[in-house]
């Protein structure tokens, strides 16, 4: 079986993923999540001993761009989809308390 | 016949040899796509005014020798995870309803260039997390074989365009088989190319290890002439590979005598329906008559593609979609209490419930005491995997198999459980896992009058041979018809 | 009471020399209106991609061998995910798993003494961007010039023991990573920046205490207090018999004191995984030996030559290369002609005293090194005077004036200079009385000896018009 998801658990995602659920919703969740895992676990039976993460599929490295000055976007541009924005900046709620 | 019935091929030939206009050919989309769309709903938006004024400069373009590509002219539809500078780009989600990008994508900026004609934006699944389309927030596509169908996705939307004639070709993005299974399920042509293939600058990320962009259209020959249109590398995307073999057009019609086709037995086990099954065996003969050897091998590891899939798809995705928080574009909650407040509510208020079920698990993955148990974990499946199709490739120049278990189903009745959607996936989500070209190609149609298509995987690179095959399997076949409107009235 | 030894390790960010962003093409210029060096990728647009920048590497690189690290020649990138708005994709693209540089040291002075300060790692990441809070409106601002600059984090082991240790530890990386070329490092306007990581434990325990992180530090003062600050809390804290709760603290400098920065929100969980968006980064052997060979010569070999080329005193040779930017002047005032102690003593007297009356650094000085090469030729050769030399030089320091153009259009010259002319002029009638006198009764003939004489004083500095006129108003005054 996999790890027990708790409703401890659920609010720790809620926080790392920045949502917030109605409590129906979170235990639909939470059940959701644990059949999902459950099934997950089915990749316990697979050996993969001594091997190593499929970080990136291909053996191409570096893919570097060089140090130039390109031009950057105008402001308006930039704000344009900005929910809220002010001075040219984007505004949100006070960070700081 | 109807000029949207015309290939994309024998369209841009007619347009380069001015028997018929860049304007001319808009039009009749335009014109297919009034007619049709109230009920197909394939488009989430369409500017007819920005398309022929497009398609005027493009028929300017094309006469004085500034476009002289096959699809010049030729119009298009795209995904509306792909972002097109002034035009809506939305994930067909809430979070994003408004935001109008100030840039192209890379492939659209090679479109463009290409002078194809962009006809507007097609409905998908939100953030391409679904097999339906009917994730998405503004509406449900229907299946152009059969309304009461669903089209398949997550790039349902340019699947049915392209099946009801509502465009030639249109462009979609594939992640765990978003274009694949809609192609197989909408009866169309679409292919999945090897991960690096087409940049995914622009492309709004759900997965950006398992993302490609790729073309979808009628036949083979228009998803070769396309993908050479937006395939190469692009500095802006790292992930992105020079390919000096990108003559795809070339490949259509070769002849395929000798080619060695395996079928993995497992993908003829437990779970297929009989029709899809037969639509393999049918496939198979039509590529044994056009020359390949055809036989069943054992592939193994089928069992772990799915969980490893979703584990590694769900880490990624919960990452690629932090950005959407109601600061800097999209959606932001009315109301809220501080910072935090704003971030959850504009989030749970902006994304739908697949979307959601994925950024949870996938934070519940990648989190601490969880990463190396599941994330870790995956990433080792995942090598496996891809070593088990290199073995394949020893032996085999391509593979034959489904590209989903059944033919497409009614509209409401996949997302009561999410657990079955994912699982409908099988046949679809190892090809990305292994960065893999999959190429889906129309061959029969159901007794339900629902078209089934087969899939066809090649190696890394090997693009050209799944054209190859794809043709001959198309030639065997003999000509694919699509949906029949001529003569019905629009309505409502 | 029980002694008690206080073990401090430190997380050092140092923002890179670079002209564009880590992985967009965006200037790192500092000081540009808001919003205006940002592009799609640097503010978090979807479908936007980082594309690395080689010269991030180039100067990793190169800090991580001048710290005598080992390098990891297969490095990545990985996500560190938390919500922020200063951060526009709400992840930090940093590395966790393979950072380029780690195992490194280095040496401070301690007393007469010196002492090792290992460096347990060095990571390249994005910086984020600025919020600026509006006290009013209830809310804040975001800024994302800063977004995506390169930066370094240069973290060392506990080795360090006190704020001495702990400064110094710091002006050795100042001056390293000048020296370099990697940063400028200045902790005023950000490009470095240190966080401090402390415990305190009794003395003899060989196990570590709880410790706790400071951020907020942005001078050398704010950081010897916080450091004071935290070692009497967590030594109050375990003499009553109580734990140190391991968090991250924000020091006020204006209070002198930290508060926890922990909150309900704040998930700790940073969800580390390889980013999928970037290529592992390979640095081949001869990458390394290429960086290896082109690192300049870093202070102390300054400091010693200096000594033993130019016979500078150890003071003086330390002076001048404490600031990369002071001994490259130094060294370029030479090639322009001046002679090495004539240099030295200018730089490491009035251009050290007017730069800390400005509260500038070297690396500001606006002069050329041929005007101060110029000055010094003026005073030596006696056209000015050395009181004289002091103003022309604060025109020289301010404006980067022609010392040469100054003088004479100030008429500054000892020609014009009135004074040194009449004390010339009675020096040498007082030492004349008997030409003096002859002249006073009219005999014009020994006028000629007396301008002679006052000439050949002045060095010939002086018009012979001026020089008989002022004789003849003493003579005749």
């Amino acid at each position: 079986m996999a790890e027990t998801i708790t409703d401890k658990t659920m609010d720790e995602i809620e926080i790392l993923a920045k949502l917030c659920l109605t409590a129906e919703e979170k235990e639909k969740s939470r059940q959701e999540m644990q059949r999902m895992l459950d099934y997950v676990d089915r990749l316990n039976a697979l050996d993969t001993k001594g091997v190593e993460p499929l970080t990136h599929l291909f053996p191409v490295q570096n893919g570097f761009r060089e140090d130039v000055v390109c031009e950057s976007t105008p402001r308006e541009e930039i704000l344009k989809n900005a929910p809220r924005e002010k001075d040219g900046q984007f505004l949100v709620p006070k960070t700081i308390g | 016949m109807q000029l949207t019935q015309l290939t994309a091929v024998e369209l841009g030939t007619k347009i380069k040899s001015g028997e018929i206009g860049a304007v001319e050919a808009a039009r009749a989309s335009l014109e297919q796509i009034g007619r049709l769309d109230s009920r197909v709903q394939a488009y989430l938006a369409v500017e007819p005014d920005k398309v022929l004024l497009q398609a005027a400069e493009v028929e300017r373009g094309i006469r004085s020798g500034k476009y002289t590509g096959v699809l010049a002219g030729v119009p298009i539809a795209i995904k509306d995870n792909i972002c097109t500078k002034d035009i809506k780009t939305t994930c067909a989600s809430r979070i994003l309803e408004n935001f109008v990008p100030f840039y192209d994508a890379e492939a659209v900026t090679r479109i463009k260039d290409a002078g194809l004609v962009i006809l507007g934006k097609t409905n998908m699944d939100e953030f391409a997390m679904g097999s339906t389309t009917e994730t998405s927030a503004f509406q449900s596509t229907k299946n152009p074989w059969e309304l009461s169908h669903v089209p398949g996705g997550s790039s349902g939307g340019s699947c049915a365009a392209v099946a009801a004639g509502e465009c030639f070709a249109a462009l979609g993005s594939d992640t765990g088989g978003s274009i694949r299974q809609p192609s197989a399920y909408c009866g169309v042509t679409g292919i999945k190319p090897t991960y690096g293939t087409v940049s995914r600058y622009g492309l709004i990320a759900y997965a950006s290890s398992l993302d490609q962009i790729g073309p979808i259209a009628k036949d083979g020959r228009d998803c070769a002439a396309l993908l050479e249109v937006i395939a190469g590398q692009d500095p802006k995307d790292c992930t992105s590979m020079a390919r000096p073999d990108t003559g795809f057009l070339q490949a259509v019609g070769q002849d395929i005598k000798g080619m060695r086709v395996g079928i993995p037995t497992e993908y003829l086990s437990e779970g297929l329906d009989g029709e899809v099954r037969s639509a393999v065996m049918l496939a198979a003969g039509y590529l044994k008559e056009a020359g390949a050897v055809v036989e069943e091998f054992k592939l193994g590891l089928m069992e772990y593609t799915i969980p490893a899939y979703y584990v590694i798809a769900s880490a990624e995705a919960s990452s690629n979609l932090e950005r959407f928080d109601g600061v800097k574009y999209g959606y932001r909650a009315k109301e809220y209490e501080g910072l935090h407040d704003m971030y959850k509510r504009s989030r749970s208020e902006g994304f739908g419930p697949e979307v959601k079920r994925r950024i949870m698990l996938g934070s519940f993955v990648l989190s601490a005491g969880y990463y190396d148990a599941y994330y870790l974990k995956a990433l080792r499946a995942r090598a496996c995997i891809k070593h088990a199709f290199d073995e394949a490739f020893s032996g085999y120049d391509i593979l034959l198999g489904p590209a989903a278990p059944t033919a497409a189903p009614k509209l409401g009745t996949s997302l009561t459980d999410p657990m079955k959607m994912y699982l409908s996936d099988i046949y679809t989500v190892a090809v990305n896992l292994a960065g893999l070209p999959g190429l889906t190609v129309p061959c029969m149609v159901n007794e339900a009058g629902l078209p089934i298509g087969v899939q066809l995987i090649g190696d890394c690179f090997a693009e050209k041979k799944l054209f190859a095959a794809g043709a001959g399997l198309e030639a065997v076949r003999g000509p694919w018809r699509l949906p029949d409107f001529a003569g019905e009235e629009g309505h409502t | 009471m029980k002694q008690y030894e206080t073990v401090i390790g430190l997380e050092v960010h140092v923002e890179l020399a670079t002209k564009t962003k880590i992985f967009c093409g965006c200037k790192t210029d500092f000081g540009a209106k808001p919003n205006t060096h940002v592009c799609p990728v640097c503010t978090g647009m979807p479908g936007a991609l980082p594309v690395l920048n080689r010269q991030v590497v180039e100067l990793a690189l190169r800090a991580g061998l001048a710290l005598n690290c080992q390098i990891h020649q297969v490095c990545k990138f990985d996500r560190k995910n938390y919500f922020y708005p200063d951060n526009p994709q709400n992840y930090q693209i940093s590395q966790l798993y393979l950072p380029i540089c780690h195992d490194g040291y280095v040496e401070i002075p301690v007393g007469e003494g010196r002492k090792r300060i290992r460096i347990h790692e060095i990571h390249m990441e994005e910086d984020a961007g600025k919020l600026v809070h509006d006290e009013w409106s209830e809310s804040s601002l975001v800024d994302y010039n800063r977004s995506g600059v390169p930066l370094i984090e240069i973290v060392s082991e506990p080795d360090m023991r006190t704020a001495d240790e702990v400064i110094a530890y710091l002006e050795k990386l100042q001056t390293t990573m000048q020296y370099l070329g990697v940063s400028d490092c200045r902790l005023q306007e950000g490009s470095m920046r240190a966080d401090v990581n402390l415990s305190v434990r009794e003395i003899g325990n060989p196990n570590y205490g709880t410790r706790t992180e400071m951020k907020n530090l942005n001078s050398f003062k704010a950081i010897a207090h916080a450091i004071e600050g935290e070692r009497e809390r967590q030594t109050e804290l375990l003499e009553e018999g109580r734990r140190v709760v391991q968090e991250t603290r924000r020091w006020d400098e204006n209070k002198e004191a930290s508060h926890s920065m922990r909150s309900k929100e704040d998930a700790r969980d940073y969800r580390y995984f390889p980013d999928p968006d970037l290529l592992p980064v390979c640095i081949s052997d001869a990458w390394i030996a290429r960086v290896r060979t082109k690192l300049p010569e870093l202070k102390e070999e300054r400091e010693a030559r200096y000594q033993a080329q130019y016979g500078l005193s150890k003071y003086a040779a330390g002076l001048l290369t404490n600031d990369r930017a002071l001994a490259d002047m130094f060294e370029a005032t030479i090639a322009a002609g001046a002679p090495p102690k004539k240099a030295a003593n200018w730089l490491t007297g009035e251009t050290l005293r007017l730069l800390k009356e400005r509260e500038k650094e070297a690396s500001e000085i606006c002069f050329s090194a041929a005007h101060l090469a110029a000055l010094i030729r003026l005073a030596e050769q006696g056209v000015i005077q050395s009181q004289t030399a002091k103003e022309v030089f604060a025109a020289v320091f301010a404006d980067d004036a022609d010392p040469e153009e100054y003088v004479r259009a100030h008429g500054l010259g000892i020609e014009n200079d009135t004074f040194a002319l009449e004390k010339a002029v009675q020096e040498i009638l007082l030492a004349n009385p008997k030409a003096a006198g002859e002249l006073r009764d009219g005999k014009e003939k020994v006028m000629g000896f007396l301008i002679g004489q006052t000439m050949r004083a002045l060095k010939g500095k002086a018009s012979p018009e001026r020089v008989k006129e002022t004789i003849q108003r003493f003579v005749n005054g």
